[in-house]
Order: structure tokens, then sequence, then C-alpha cells
């Protein structure tokens, strides 16, 4: 028996190999469970049963408004973020052929973080903006951040090279020009849009409503739909630049073009949560793990990272009751070990 | 010593209310007018001799750590020991509700010992299974910071009243809460850090040359190892606490000094601190002058000029490396 068979859509086709469609579906009921556990967990705890009514609209006025309007938005905000950094990860880990490469660490965030900041402090300035600038501009700014520290990472790389450890040591240089500029922000700015910022840097799912949920999903959609096409070149692509470009692909537009997409898929997801480490490092290497896989399969990826982040957030939310951590800092607390892990455990350099 | 001098007067004299130099000294002397006495002897002259004293004790922590660990890229901020100490203090302040500087000390002494016994460890143990690369003990140090820095986060947010203090604390300052009994509770540690670098510079001569050549040369690698972590402890444990958590000094400082005086660690040490020096005092006085009337943090200022300069010395270690 094959360990893969092919799946034919149309004109598409695609090697799947069995294994990975396992720990697909064992991560998908991961999700759905953490869902569930998010949605039924808190203060007021539901029955399963009554999780289900309500989500169907039935149940009392009290199970619908806890489930629908207050815990919905932030699981849902917590899947559709975690697939956005996971698979930004993955693509970015595949490109730069680099396992410790991810949108963190190569200083997209922060850039994102800036963009972001710099959002929130002009609409506490002013007032008649400000509920627009929430909606639809912090996102924006938060994606020009992201670009714009993309584009001196990649400026970089273009006198040092993209071997070896020049693009983290970029993005850690990257990362402290951002994290500069945003301190200075919020040295700058009042005490209110400062306390604002400052809970928003923390990085979390709490208090974020249907509009980012549906800020995220657009950019998210839009991201993703041009990756299905693109996807069939990355395993050329981590051959390295000289052979893809002899299997007759054009290296430069396509590496470009995916690591656009990485960038949107960390920058906005940044605007509404933000910055929220870690897991676009984490699930990809938990994926290709467990898929046994020699690069991050996107798929598996992006289920890891929903099923990841709706796990942190389910600890941030119960590690300290009544106290409400934020995301980020609990991504943080396990991402940053399992990066010294990856940095301790691997035989070979993990920056080549 | 002219360079010190230089700081001293610049850091005296410029700000949102410009003095003369005549004037400066007459403030000092005590015969100027009252408002130019205030502004000089209360306000800036502290804060200059903490930028000067602070400044000077991170580059050389920076040539410390630069030599030990034979990294060009190692800087006390990079490699999460300043984000050791910040914990520390954090913690210190919020639990243990320490008050006096003596207090702080004690703590940033305990969290700079801890970053940096924690960072160096990874990066041994990273470099164990293969050939050492600068680059492991820099992802150790930024993993480390990151999760010293969200324990930090989450304890300010059990203790929201910290959190108006820090963000200035955070980002370095030589204005926010900081005074002489601070310096002065700093210098004892600083001043011991300083000398034994001092006493040290000739084993970093050797160190230089690699692990085998100095074990070659007679010098006993344990105790010159144990020696280097207590002089950056102390530099950086006391710099910290006098003038929070400044970046990139301890990394430019040392390149500076390395270009213009070369690598003998007797003269690179002292040329290196007065680098420093003046690199935190310039950038504070830039700091005053360029949103005038309202100011900038020093440490911001460091990390927009730090952060391209960083990323300068890498490509220019990857060209000659390569």
């Amino acid at each position: 028996m094959s360990a893969s068979t092919t799946l034919r859509v149309g004109m598409f086709s695609q090697q799947v190999r069995r294994r990975t469609v396992v720990v697909c579906a064992l991560l998908l009921v991961a999700t759905v469970l953490l869902a569930g556990a998010g949605l039924a967990l808190g203060d007021y705890t539901l029955a399963p049963g009554d999780v289900v009514a309500a989500l169907r609209g039935e149940g009392s006025a009290r199970d619908h408004l806890v489930v629908n309007a207050i815990r919905l938005p932030r699981v849902a905000l917590g899947i559709v973020v975690g697939v956005c950094l996971a698979v930004a990860g993955a693509i970015v880990q595949t490109t730069a052929r680099n396992a410790l490469a991810s949108p963190d660490l190569l200083g997209v965030s922060a850039g994102a973080g800036a963009g972001a900041v710099a959002a929130i402090v002009l609409s506490g300035t002013n007032a008649a903006g400000a509920a627009a600038l929430e909606v639809i501009g912090t996102p924006l700014a938060a994606l020009l951040g992201g670009v714009v520290a993309a584009a001196i990472v990649g400026l970089l790389l273009r006198v040092t090279g993209t071997t070896g450890l020049s693009p983290l040591l970029a993005g850690v240089g990257v990362s402290a020009l951002f994290g500069g500029l945003t301190s200075w922000m919020l040295t700058a700015a009042s005490i209110d849009d400062a306390a604002r910022a400052n809970a928003w840097l923390a990085g979390s799912l709490g208090g974020r409503g249907w509009s980012e949920v549906a800020a995220v999903t657009v950019a998210a959609v839009a991201a993703l739909a041009p990756l299905i096409v693109l996807s069939s070149r990355l395993p050329a692509l981590e051959l390295g630049p000289s052979i893809a470009t002899s299997l007759g692909y054009r290296v430069p537009q396509s590496v470009g073009l995916l690591l656009l997409i990485a960038v949107v898929l960390t920058s906005v997801p940044v605007a509404a949560a933000g910055p929220i480490g870690f897991i676009a490092l984490v699930a990809p290497h938990l994926a290709r793990l467990a898929c046994r896989s020699p690069r991050p399969p996107l798929v598996a990826s992006g289920i890891a990272g929903a099923a990841l982040l709706l796990a942190s957030d389910l600890v941030a939310r119960f590690a300290l009751a009544p106290l409400l951590l934020p995301t980020g800092a609990v991504t943080a607390v396990i991402g940053a070990p399992f990066l010294i892990w990856l940095l301790v455990r691997s035989r070979k350099d993990p920056t080549q | 010593m002219a360079v010190t001098a230089v700081c001293l007067t610049l850091g005296l004299m410029v700000g949102s209310r410009g003095i003369a130099p005549v004037a400066v000294w007459q403030a000092l002397l005590g015969t100027a007018d009252p408002e130019a006495r205030a502004i000089v002897q209360d306000q800036r002259l502290p804060r200059t001799l903490i930028g000067i004293v602070g400044g000077a004790a991170l580059a050389v922590a920076g040539v410390v750590v630069q030599g030990h660990t034979r990294n060009p890229l190692a800087d006390p901020g990079l490699l999460g020991i300043t984000a050791g100490s910040s914990l520390a203090v954090v913690v210190g302040i919020s639990a243990l509700g320490l008050t006096t500087p003596a207090g702080y000390l004690g703590a940033a002494f305990g969290g700079a010992a801890l970053g940096t016994i924690v960072v160096v460890v990874i990066g041994l143990a990273a470099s164990r299974r293969r050939d050492a690369s600068p680059a492991s003990l820099v992802l150790a140090g930024t993993a480390v910071s990151a999760l010293l820095g969200a324990i930090t986060g989450i304890i300010l947010l059990l203790d929201s009243a910290a959190l108006d203090l820090f963000r200035f604390w955070t980002v370095g300052s030589l204005s926010a809460g900081r005074d002489l009994d601070v310096f002065l509770a700093a210098l004892v540690p600083l001043a011991v850090g300083g000398v034994l670098a001092g006493a040290h510079a000739r084993a970093l001569d050797v160190l230089v040359l690699g692990d085998d050549v100095a074990a070659a040369l007679g010098r006993n690698l344990l105790p010159t190892r144990l020696l280097g972590l207590v002089v950056v402890t102390l530099l950086v444990g006391g710099a910290t606490v006098a003038i929070g958590a400044l970046g990139f000094v301890g990394l430019v400082a040392p390149h500076l000094a390395r270009r213009v005086f070369g690598e003998k660690h007797e003269v690179l040490l002292p040329a290196s601190a007065m680098l420093g020096s003046l690199l935190v005092v310039v950038a504070d006085v830039i700091g005053r002058v360029i949103i005038s009337p309202a100011e900038l943090p020093v440490g911001v200022v460091l990390a927009v000029i730090g952060a391209p300069a960083l990323l300068v010395i890498i490509v220019r270690t990857r060209k000659t490396s390569a």
C-alpha cells in the first residue's frame, strides 16, 4: 500500500500523504474540542449540550449572550489568527530554508506593531476619526509597518546574502529599531493612549469583537487564495534557487509573492490581536514533526496554529483566574523555551 | 579624559534652555542666577554623571562579553542579561516591596547574573552539538529575553500601579525617578567591576586566541570565566539600576573603539568606556533637544541609532568572514 494518494480537483493535482491526512484530521478534532472548551468554560460554565443549543440559536437568552456574543468572537479570532500566523511561519521557514525563520524573528511583527501603535496613538488624539480608524485604520497601519520592516530586511539581505545567520540577525536589528520607535510613541502618548496601546501590545484575544474577526478573515482569504496555486512551487523552492530555476520556476517572482503573502498573514492578525509571538515558529515545527515531513506542511501547520493558539488562550484565561493573562504572554512563555530547545537539540546548525 | 570633559560640558549646557559655558561654570560655583543654578546643579549634573558612568559600564561590559564569547555581536542587551536584570528589579519592587536603591541593586545583580548564566549555558549547549556560531548565542539571548520579558509583562499586569513608572524605566531614561542617591548606591559595584575589568585585560587578550591556545599558554580557564561573569554582572546590574535597560551601548562602543584603537584590551577597555559615556550623553542630549520642550528617553534614541549600527556591523562581519 502506498503511503500517498493523488488528489485531483480540475486542473490541479496534489500528492497527499496518508500520514498527513491523519494528522490533519486529529488536529482538526483537537481544534474543535479546544474551541468547544473555549465556548463552554468560564465564570459561567455551560454543559456541552447547552453550548450546541446556544450556537443553534436555541436555549436561554443568557446562554445565547455568553456563547454567541462574548465567547464566540474570541474563539473565532483565535482560530483565524492561529491559522494566519502558522501558515506565514510555514511559508517563511520553507522559502528561507531556515528552520528558525519566522515572521516574529524577522522583524515583521515588530514593524506591524509599530504601525498599529501609531494608529492607536493617533486615533486617541482625534475623536472624530477614532471610530473609523479603530476598524479600518489599524489593520492597514499594521500592514504598512509590516511591509516596511520586511522591505528593510529584504534590502539588508541583498547585501548580506540569505544564508546562515544573516536573516535572523537582520531581524533582531529591525525588531530593535521598530521596538525603539514603539517605545517612543508610548512615552509621547497620553497615559490613556499609552495604557490602551500597552494592553494591546501584550497580545490578546480578549475584548475583540466581530469587526476584528471580519478584518482578519478577509485578509486571510485574500492571502490564502493565491497560496493554493503558489504552494505547488514550495517543494521546488526548497531545493534552492539554482535547482528551482533549472526546473523552470521563476524564483524571484515566486519568492517575492510568497513572502508578501506571509507579511499580510503576519501583519493583519497583529492589528487585531496584538503581537502574539512564537505561534508562527512553533506550529510549523509541530506539524512537520507530527507528519514526519521534511518541510512544514501548509494545511497541517495552519490547523496546528489554530489549536495551539486556542490552547494558549485557555491557559491565559484560567491559569491565574480570575485574573486574565494576555494571550501573547502565554505563547511567549511556551514558545521561548521551544526556540531554546530547537537551538540546543538540532545537530546541524538550524540557521543553515 | 578630554572626551569625558566634553560629555560633561555638553550634558550641562544643552537642553530646552541652553546655557552658555561660562554660565554653566558660574552655576557650578554657585554664583549664577538661581534658575540656571537649579537647572545645572539639580537636573543636568546628576543625569549627566549617571550617563557618563552608566555608559562606560555598559561599554566595558560589552568588551568583556565579546572577549569571553569571541563573538563580535555580543551585547548585554542582546544577550538577555539586561532583561534578567529588569525582571529581577520588577520582581523586587512588586513582590518584595523593595524601595531602597540598595534593594534595587541586589535584585539587579541577581537578575543580571541569572540571565548571563542561563544564556551562556544555552549557548554552550547549542555549540556542543555543532560548530559554535555567533548566531546561537544571540538567538539564545533573544529567546531568553522574550521569556523574561513575558514574565515581566505578567507581573506588571498584576501590579498596574507600577506600569506608569515602568514604561519610562524600561526604555532607559536618565530623568525619570533616578536621582543621585541611586547613582551613589550603584557607584561602588560599578567601580569594583571597572577595576576588575582592568585587571582582566591581559586575560582577555589571551582568550581572544581561543580556549585551546589560552589553556596552552597556562591560563586557568574556569577562574577566568568566573571572573568575567562577576565583572559583567557587577557592571550590567549597576548600570541597569543607574540608567535602566539601555541597549546597544555595549555593542556599538567597543566596535568603534576597536576601529580606532585596535585589539589590545589594555587600551580597548578605557577607550570603550569613554566612547560609551560619549554615546549615552550625546544620545541623551539629542533626546532632550529633538522634540523640545518634550524629551525623548535616551533608550529610544540609542535604539534608533544603535539598530542601524548593529545592521552595519552584521554586514561588515559577514564580508570579512566570507
